[in-house]
């Protein structure tokens, strides 16, 4: 007869993955535990030993050490050790040691398998890499957001209006009239399906006024001459929530909506904000209504709420990231037309250019202005640059006041050296990237994100491309980027309510950006720019490294979890500060993380310290000279 | 440390040889059984910890309520292997002790009475070497139980923890001197010895959860104050 203790139960359910199993299971594997007393300082696993048990800690405290007798890890009271070693032929690869008098309660192999076989989430949580636990802590926050349920389909009232390219602009005016819309579809027949139709372009009220009225085109003018071609669309399973950002990140009001390459219908700014209508995008309608920097100061607590609701609702780190960096584009939008309606018309062209998270779409609430000027090669100082010195100022003043303070590293549009002309900057990027300096990159790294926020979107595209050509050819460059981008490594992990750092001190306060997601986005942007992508976010650049065989797939998952668990980890931190009524930063205290945030967080910790080894395997910095 | 203070040495093998012809069959089996002699190192002993539950604390008076089992060596206790019996004492259960044993009227009374379990408690016990936390509970309601069930006597060596720590802290009652100075006696209870071995703190009161707590503090004091080197016969009693 086995019977059960009621003390091994109950422990064991307290805790994860334990805690998840049905009583049934959870009675059993209590059964099947054995115990045993290890005082302070004796081994509890040596190298290369016999090892037939889950090691599961009942109380005290136990020191995990890497093959060379590194410091590998420290666990504690609930934290369970040895299930690499039982995967990898039952030899012990991480010894133990108790550092305190510690009860361990064994769980045997056969069990351990059973459990692994029979509970996906036992079997992700006690995942060697660790990359499983994080999935699965990650995943429930995008499935439980009731934004993220809902698909863009719901919001279709009706098929959509469509006429074929070759119409005239006559004929689209008078179906557009009769029909009611503000918006129609342009098709064409599909070459590889006819007759279906497929998307060519669309056509908007908007673009009457200003594509034909303004121009006084004839009636019979083709609809595809007016037409704004390859429109972007969604797929009819995409959410709500995708529907509003990327309206928000394009800025654009109308979204036809395909079941693979069939429209099905036309999603509008109105349906969506109506579905919605306390929303980051109402917020950012909001803003292009204000009339001056006050008016616009006062909406930083509704930026706030908006932050906080996102988190409440459960979006994930890359929906927050991707609504903070729309709220703060529309700023930055706003105060150019507001400096321009000041200053007048520009006297030649420009881009106000992005850098750092708002180009990577990645910005939170505490953020610093990082910006730039790109100017039209035609500019002269002696005559233009009062004026572009005047919009910065209004700019960065505006931002400055609206919670964006002002970047401590001088990287911003007021700052001459970054007002220039478009030749300068492709200078600046050759040079950055030809003749590479550990120093001189430290303080340019930001700029290898980028992006147009307001008017001319091509000049920056240039220099995107630029980079993205020049960059994977460059091992040097590429070699003291990442070399920069290991100054800062993540901490060991967590021990009960203290930080661990790499010699085993322990501190009471972690810098989750610094120590987490920054350096994690710096290691990203490396081996994008090594395989030539010209994406920006995190996210997208993972997709692009992904389609080169620079890292195995599971590598590349790995490094999107980490991402996301320690950006929800940085803003849930930061909605937690705003909720309490603290000035929201970037630090996390021990003792406002749950056991279960601390297993993820020391996953991603690790997946960023593994991360940061290939790097610098990938990237040898060879001798000076051999710079291409 | 060699011997316990003050305890008359019993020459146990001998002893146990001395009643394997015992006429009730079970105890001829379990004196007769291999036992470990004191030259054992207690690396290479098997115990067996054993609580008793009972009514009250004099054994003429009260009964055995619930038995705990659990085997373990130095290196594993065998929790899996645990073994836990309510029995049903002659006469009424007092009020009082059933809440105090989180056993109800109904469990005592579809269980067995102790005579119909003493055959398997000595399979169980027989070649184990006992531990368990103030023997004088087990010996003598064990003793009882066995003398009105076959009318014979239940004697076996026993490691007590709980002597153990009254020989590791012989000064644990302070002088009167000491005393007036606010000094505490210290406590040799269950749960406060296992505190000193930063041994976590258990429900009390279940045979079987208490049987695992002695298991656990055997092998705590034997790690922190003797080796396995050490001679078993230092330490039963």
């Amino acid at each position: 007869m086995q019977v059960e203790l009621i003390e091994i139960r109950d422990h064991l359910s307290r805790f994860a993955p334990f805690d998840e199993l049905p009583e049934e299971t959870l009675d059993e594997t209590a059964r099947q535990v054995q115990v045993r007393y290890f005082k302070a300082g004796t081994p509890i696993l040596e190298l290369g030993d016999e090892i037939t048990d889950l090691h599961y800690i009942r109380s005290g405290a136990v020191e995990i050490y890497r093959r060379n007798g590194e410091l590998f890890n420290r666990l504690g009271e609930g934290d369970i050790f040895g299930q690499a070693s039982l995967r990898r032929g039952g030899r012990v690869r991480f010894p133990a040691k108790a550092m305190e008098d510690t009860l361990i309660y064994y769980i045997p192999v056969a069990l351990f398998d059973e459990l692994s076989d029979n509970f996906d989430h036992f079997a992700e949580f006690v995942d060697v890499e660790g990359a499983g636990r994080l999935r699965a802590a990650v995943e429930p926050q995008g499935r439980a957001s009731e934004l993220m349920k809902v698909r863009v389909n719901r919001l279709i009232s009706r098929p959509p209006v469509m006429l074929n390219a070759q119409s005239t602009i006559h004929q689209a005016a008078a179906v557009m009239t009769e029909q009611g819309v503000s918006a129609l579809l342009i098709t064409e027949t599909d070459p590889d399906q006819p007759p279906l139709q497929r998307v060519v372009g669309i056509i908007t009220d908007r673009d009457f006024r200003t594509r034909v009225v303004s121009k006084a085109l004839p009636p019979d003018t083709p609809l595809h001459s007016i037409m704004t071609p390859d429109p972007i669309t969604l797929q009819a399973n995409d959410s709500v929530f995708e529907a509003t950002l990327c309206m928000l990140r394009h800025n654009i009001h109308h979204l036809p909506i395909l079941n693979r390459r069939r429209p099905v219908g036309l999603v509008n700014l109105a349906d969506v904000i109506r579905y919605q209508s306390q929303n980051s995008l109402y917020l950012v309608s909001d803003i292009f209504k204000r009339q001056s920097v006050s008016d616009l100061q006062e909406m930083l607590p509704d930026v706030r709420a908006s932050f906080v609701r996102m988190v409440e609702d459960e979006a994930s780190a890359k929906m927050i990231g991707s609504a903070m960096s729309s709220i703060g584009r529309s700023f930055i939008q706003r105060l150019v037309e507001l400096a321009e309606k000041e200053l007048g018309p520009p006297p030649v062209p420009y881009s106000f250019m992005v850098l750092g998270s708002m180009a990577r779409d990645e910005q939170l609430i505490v953020s610093d202005q990082d910006n730039a000027l790109v100017l039209d090669d035609r500019f002269d100082p002696a005559e233009h640059d009062e004026y572009f010195l005047r919009l910065a100022t209004f700019v960065s003043d505006g931002l400055a006041a609206c919670g964006y303070s002002y970047c401590k590293g001088g990287i911003m549009a007021t700052n001459q050296r970054w007002r220039q002309p478009l030749s300068v900057w492709k200078r600046y990027f050759s040079d950055w990237i030809e003749n590479p300096n550990p120093q001189t990159l430290l303080n340019s790294n930001i700029f290898f994100d980028l992006e147009s926020v307001s008017g001319q979107a091509d000049y920056v595209e240039q220099l995107r491309e630029l980079i993205a050509t020049k960059a994977q050819h460059h091992p040097r460059f590429l070699a003291l980027m990442a070399r920069n981008s290991l100054n800062r490594t993540p901490p060991l992990g967590f021990f009960r309510t203290f930080v661990m750092e790499q010699d085993g001190r322990q501190r009471n306060i972690i810098n989750i950006k610094g120590r987490g997601t920054a350096p994690l986005t710096d290691l990203i942007r490396v081996h994008a720019l090594a395989c030539g992508s010209t994406a920006q976010s995190s996210h997208d650049r993972l997709d692009d490294i992904a389609k080169t065989k620079l890292m195995p797939p599971e590598s590349v998952a790995r490094l999107r979890y980490a991402l996301e668990f320690l950006s929800l980890a940085r803003i849930r931190h930061q909605a937690l500060d705003i909720q309490e009524g603290r000035e929201p930063n970037n630090y996390i205290e021990p003792e406002n993380v749950s056991a279960a945030e601390r297993h993820g967080l020391k996953d991603a910790f690790q997946i960023l310290s593994n991360a940061q080894k290939f790097l610098r395997y990938r990237y040898p910095l060879s001798a000076p000279g051999r710079s291409s | 440390m060699k011997r316990h203070s003050g305890q008359p040495s019993v020459d146990w093998p001998q002893y146990m040889a001395s009643r394997a012809s015992s006429p009730h069959a079970a105890l001829a089996r379990f004196y007769g059984a291999a036992w470990p002699d004191a030259e054992t190192p207690m690396g290479e002993v098997e115990f067996m910890a054993l609580d008793l539950e009972t009514t009250g604390l004099d054994a003429r008076r009260h009964a055995i309520v619930s038995i705990g089992l659990i085997p373990f060596t130095l290196h594993r206790i065998r929790s899996d292997q645990a073994w836990y019996q309510v029995v049903r004492p002659q006469g009424d259960l007092l009020p009082e002790s059933v809440a105090f044993h989180h056993i109800t009227h109904s469990d005592i009374r579809q269980a067995p009475r102790f005579g119909e379990i003493l055959e398997e408690l000595l399979e169980k016990l027989a070649g184990k070497v006992a531990v368990v936390h103030y023997r004088n509970v087990e010996r003598n309601f064990l003793e009882q139980a066995a003398q009105q069930a076959v009318g014979e006597s239940l004697l076996f060596p026993v490691i007590d923890t709980m002597q153990i720590e009254a020989d590791l802290n012989p000064q644990r009652q302070p002088g009167w001197l000491l005393r007036l100075l606010g000094k505490q006696p210290i406590s040799i209870r269950l749960a406060d010895s296992r505190l000193r071995y930063g041994l976590p703190v258990y429900q009390a009161h279940h045979a079987l959860t208490d049987a695992l707590a002695t298991a656990e503090l055997l092998q705590a004091q034997v790690a922190t104050h003797f080796s396995p080197q050490q001679r078993l016969g230092d330490l039963w009693c």
